[in-house]
C-alpha cells in the first residue's frame, strides 16, 4: 500500500430507487415491496432535490448523483484519491419493522459488493446494519465480514438510543473481533426529534443539528464504558463538522474531573480517550473562512492522528477542486491524506 | 519557587469588581405561601409540581451533591443554600466583592409546569418572594422576571407587570423548552422584552419534555451537564433561523451557565450551511454568525478549561470580549471562584470586560 496517494473516507453511492436492490430480495421481501407498494427509502436527512445533497456540477442528467462506479471520476481522478469507502445513505435504518430492515440492510450491502466493489478495485464499503435488532445488526456484520473489501460498520450519528448504551454492546463486540471501525454518519432515524427541543422548522436546522448528535454520541460511548469494555474498537465521526470537538472536550473533560464518581470506568480524560478511539473525516470542516484561523482550530485538535481524508462526494461541501481546506499545515496533509485512514481501517492494509 | 510566582498572580487577581450574572437565590414552597392563592397552594399540596419529566419529588438525574450544591454553602443557621441573604452575603457577595449579582431562580418556580396557569402563578410568586425576600433586603442582588415561557401571553403579561421596577433586570427563560426558543409561539416574550429594554437571560436545565438527546434519553448526569451545550446550540440555531432577530432588532439575549466554548464552531456551520441553503430561509439578510455578534452575550460559567490554556483565549477572541459576563453559579457544585476562575493570561482590560463592564452595558447598571 505504499503507493497510495489518498484514501477518500466518505464516498455517497446513491441508490437510484427498489429496480435496483429488488433483485437482491429475498422472494418474500421483494413480493412485499411489490404488492404492498412500499416506497422507496431516501431519508430526509439528505433531501433528494436539495442543494447540499449533491453539488450540481456532480449530478447527471436525470439528477442523480453517484449513481453509478462511472460518476465516481471526480473522486479518483481529479482528487486522486486510489481507494474510496462507500457509505450508503438509503433509510435503512429509518424502517420501523426489524425484519424489513435486516432483509433490506442485506439486499442493500449485496447490491454494493456486486454493483460497487465487484466493478472497481479501488473500492471499499461499509456494511449497513439493522440498528432495530442487534442481533440482525450483529449477524449482518457476519455475514459480510468475510468480504475483506467491507472496512467498516455503518450507523448513525442520531437513533433510537444513545450509542453508548449496553444493550447495543453485542455490536462492538463483533466489530472488535473483525477489526471494524464502527464509523457514525450524519443523519437521523428519526426516532427522537433532531434536537432535545423538538422538531425544527427548517432542513438548514436539521442538518445543523447533526453536529450536536455527534456530540451526544461521544459523550455516550464514552461515560457508558464503550472504549473501557472495547480497547481495540475505534470510531470513525463521518461527515460531523470536526471543530466542534475540542470545545466538547474542554466541557466533557472539566464535568468529568467533578462528577467522575459517577463513571468509575473512565479512568481517565474523555480528551485522553477520544483521541485514541475516535477519528473524523476531514469534509465537512466547519471552520472560519480564514486559513491562519483554520490552522488554530486544527492546533485546538492537540492530535495529528485524528482527521482521515474525505471528500463526502456528492454532497456540495467545497466548490471547485478545494477539496482540502485551505489552512491545513501542509505537514499534515500526508496523515490525513493516508497514514491516518490506513491506520484506522485495519483492513486496507491486507488489500 | 511555586509560592515566590503564585503571589503577584494572586496579587493581581483579589479585589476586581465583579458583577456576577449567575447566582441563584432559593425558595421553598413554604416561602412562596404568601405570594400563591389559596386555590394554587391547595393545587401544590394535591397534585403536587408536574414538569415534563416522570419524578414527583426527585430530578431524572440525580445531581453529584445535594441539590447540586456546594457542602459549604448550605447557612449555618439552617435553610437551603441560596435561601438565607445574610449568609449569602458575607460567603459571597462581601467575600468576593462582588457590585452587582443577577439573581436566577431555578426551581421552584413552575417554568416549564404542564399546567400553564399554575405556571403563570408560580413565576409571579417566585418574582414577588425575590423582590421581599432578597433584592429588598440586599441591593446589590438584582431580580429576574420569572415567566411561565410555555404561554407566551401569561409571559408577557408578567413582564409588563414588573418592567416598571428597575431592580427587575432581565427576563428570565430555561433552555430546555417544549418546542425551540425560535419559534413563533414564543416571540411575544421577545416583544414584551424590547419593548422594556430588557435582555431575555436564558439559563440552562428545563424539561422540554423530549429526550435530552437527539438519539434518546442518556443514561448519566454527566450525559445531562454536557448535553446543556448541545441543547443551547440547538436554541441559537432555532432563533437564528426562525427570523427572530430579523423581527427583534434590538433583542439581547444572554446565554447562561451553557459555556460558550461551541459558539465559535456553531456559527462557522452555520454559516456553511446557510451559504448552501440560504433559499429555505429567505427570510434572513445576513450570515448566522453575524447575528450572533450582534445579539448574543454568554457568561463564562462552567468556564471550559481547555488543556491549553492559550486554546481558550483564541476562542474568547472568536467569541469577542466584549460579549462574555462574568459568572459564579453560586451556590452551585460547579461554582466558579472569581479569583481563578478566569485564564491567568487574560489582560487587565479583557478582565476588567469581563468581570463588569460587559455586565454594565447589557443590564444598564449604572
Amino acid at each position: 500500500m505504499r503507493d497510495v496517494r489518498a484514501v477518500d473516507c466518505d464516498v455517497h453511492p446513491t441508490v437510484p430507487g427498489w429496480a435496483a436492490l429488488t433483485p437482491y430480495l429475498d422472494p418474500f421481501w421483494r413480493d412485499s415491496v411489490e404488492e404492498r407498494g412500499i416506497g422507496t427509502l431516501e431519508s430526509i436527512s439528505y433531501p433528494p432535490g436539495a442543494p447540499l445533497t449533491a453539488r450540481a456540477d456532480f449530478r447527471g442528467a436525470d439528477t442523480l448523483a453517484a449513481a453509478s462506479v462511472a460518476d465516481l471520476e471526480p473522486v479518483f481522478d481529479r482528487w486522486g484519491a486510489d481507494i474510496a469507502i462507500l457509505n450508503p445513505l438509503y433509510g435503512i435504518q429509518l424502517v420501523f419493522n426489524e425484519d424489513m430492515a435486516a432483509a433490506f440492510a442485506r439486499a442493500l450491502n449485496d447490491w454494493i459488493a456486486k454493483e460497487w466493489l465487484d466493478r472497481d478495485p479501488r473500492l471499499r464499503a461499509s456494511i449497513v446494519v439493522p440498528l432495530q435488532n442487534v442481533e440482525h445488526a450483529v449477524d449482518e456484520i457476519e455475514r459480510r465480514a468475510p468480504d475483506r473489501r467491507f472496512v467498516q460498520v455503518l450507523l448513525l450519528a442520531m437513533g433510537e438510543v444513545p450509542l453508548g448504551r449496553r444493550a447495543l454492546w453485542p455490536l462492538y463486540a463483533a466489530a472488535e473481533r473483525h477489526q471494524l471501525p464502527i464509523g457514525i454518519h450524519a443523519g437521523s432515524a428519526y426516532r427522537n426529534p433532531v434536537t432535545a427541543l423538538g422538531w425544527p422548522s427548517y432542513y438548514i436546522e436539521d442538518y445543523a443539528a447533526q453536529a450536536q448528535g455527534f456530540q451526544s454520541q461521544v459523550a455516550s460511548l464514552v461515560s457508558e464504558g464503550v472504549f473501557a469494555k472495547f480497547p481495540a474498537l475505534k470510531v470513525v465521526l463521518i461527515e460531523s463538522g470536526v471543530t466542534w470537538l475540542p470545545a466538547f472536550l474542554w466541557r466533557f473533560a472539566k464535568f468529568w474531573r467533578g462528577i467522575r464518581t459517577e463513571v468509575p470506568w473512565v479512568d481517565r480524560s474523555p480528551a485522553e480517550i477520544v483521541r485514541d478511539h475516535v477519528r473524523l473525516t476531514l469534509q465537512p470542516l466547519d471552520g472560519p473562512d480564514a486559513p491562519a484561523e483554520v490552522e488554530r482550530i486544527i492546533e485546538h485538535l492537540r492530535s495529528d492522528d485524528v482527521l482521515l481524508y474525505s471528500s463526502d462526494f456528492p454532497h456540495w461541501q467545497f466548490d471547485g477542486d478545494a477539496v482540502m481546506p485551505a489552512g491545513i499545515p501542509p505537514g499534515l496533509k500526508r496523515k490525513i491524506l493516508v497514514d491516518n485512514p490506513l491506520k484506522t481501517y485495519n483492513r486496507l492494509n491486507a488489500v | 519557587m511555586n509560592v515566590e510566582l503564585r503571589q503577584p498572580l494572586a496579587a493581581a487577581r483579589v479585589k476586581p469588581t465583579v458583577i456576577d450574572c449567575d447566582i441563584h437565590p432559593t425558595a421553598t414552597l413554604a416561602d412562596l405561601r404568601p405570594y400563591l392563592s389559596n386555590r394554587w397552594w391547595d393545587y401544590l399540596q394535591t397534585y403536587g409540581e408536574r414538569r415534563r419529566h416522570g419524578f414527583a419529588r426527585s430530578y431524572p438525574y440525580p445531581k453529584v451533591t445535594p441539590r447540586a450544591c456546594r457542602r459549604d454553602a448550605w447557612p449555618p443557621g439552617g435553610g437551603l443554600p441560596g435561601s438565607d441573604v445574610d449568609f449569602m452575603r458575607a460567603q459571597h457577595l462581601d467575600h468576593y466583592g462582588i457590585e452587582y449579582g443577577v439573581m436566577n431562580p431555578l426551581s421552584p418556580t413552575g417554568q416549564g409546569e404542564q399546567n400553564p396557569e399554575f405556571s403563570a402563578a408560580m413565576a409571579a410568586a417566585n418574582n414577588e418572594w425575590q423582590m421581599a425576600a432578597m433584592t429588598g433586603r440586599e441591593p446589590r442582588l438584582k431580580s429576574s422576571i420569572v415567566v411561565p415561557y410555555e404561554d407566551a401571553q401569561a409571559a408577557s403579561a408578567e413582564i409588563k407587570r414588573r418592567a416598571g421596577n428597575r431592580d427587575y433586570v432581565q427576563v428570565f427563560m430555561l433552555s430546555r423548552t417544549s418546542e425551540a426558543l425560535g419559534r413563533r409561539r414564543y416571540w411575544p416574550i421577545y416583544e414584551a422584552a424590547v419593548e422594556h429594554g430588557l435582555p431575555v437571560g436564558i439559563h440552562v436545565f428545563g424539561y422540554s419534555g423530549w429526550p435530552t438527546t437527539a438519539t434518546g434519553w442518556p443514561s448519566f448526569y454527566i450525559e445531562e451537564m454536557t448535553e446543556h451545550a448541545t441543547s443551547s446550540q440547538a436554541l441559537v440555531t432555532s432563533m437564528i433561523m426562525e427570523g427572530v432577530f430579523e423581527r427583534y432588532r434590538e433583542l439581547k439575549i444572554v446565554l447562561i451557565e451553557s459555556g460558550f466554548g461551541w459558539l465559535p464552531a456553531l456559527g462557522w456551520r452555520l454559516d456553511r450551511n446557510w451559504k448552501r441553503l440560504k433559499d429555505e430561509v429567505p427570510h434572513l439578510r445576513r450570515a448566522p454568525s453575524e447575528y450572533i455578534r450582534e445579539h448574543l452575550w454568554v457568561s463564562t460559567q462552567p468556564m471550559e478549561e481547555a488543556e491549553d490554556p492559550d486554546h481558550l483565549i483564541e476562542v474568547m477572541n472568536w467569541i469577542g470580549f466584549d460579549r462574555i459576563l462574568f459568572a459564579s453559579d453560586y451556590p452551585h457544585w460547579d461554582f466558579d471562584d472569581p479569583f481563578v476562575a478566569l485564564p491567568p493570561n487574560l489582560d487587565a482590560e479583557q478582565r476588567r470586560a469581563i468581570f463588569s463592564e460587559n455586565a454594565k452595558r447589557v443590564y444598564r447598571f449604572a
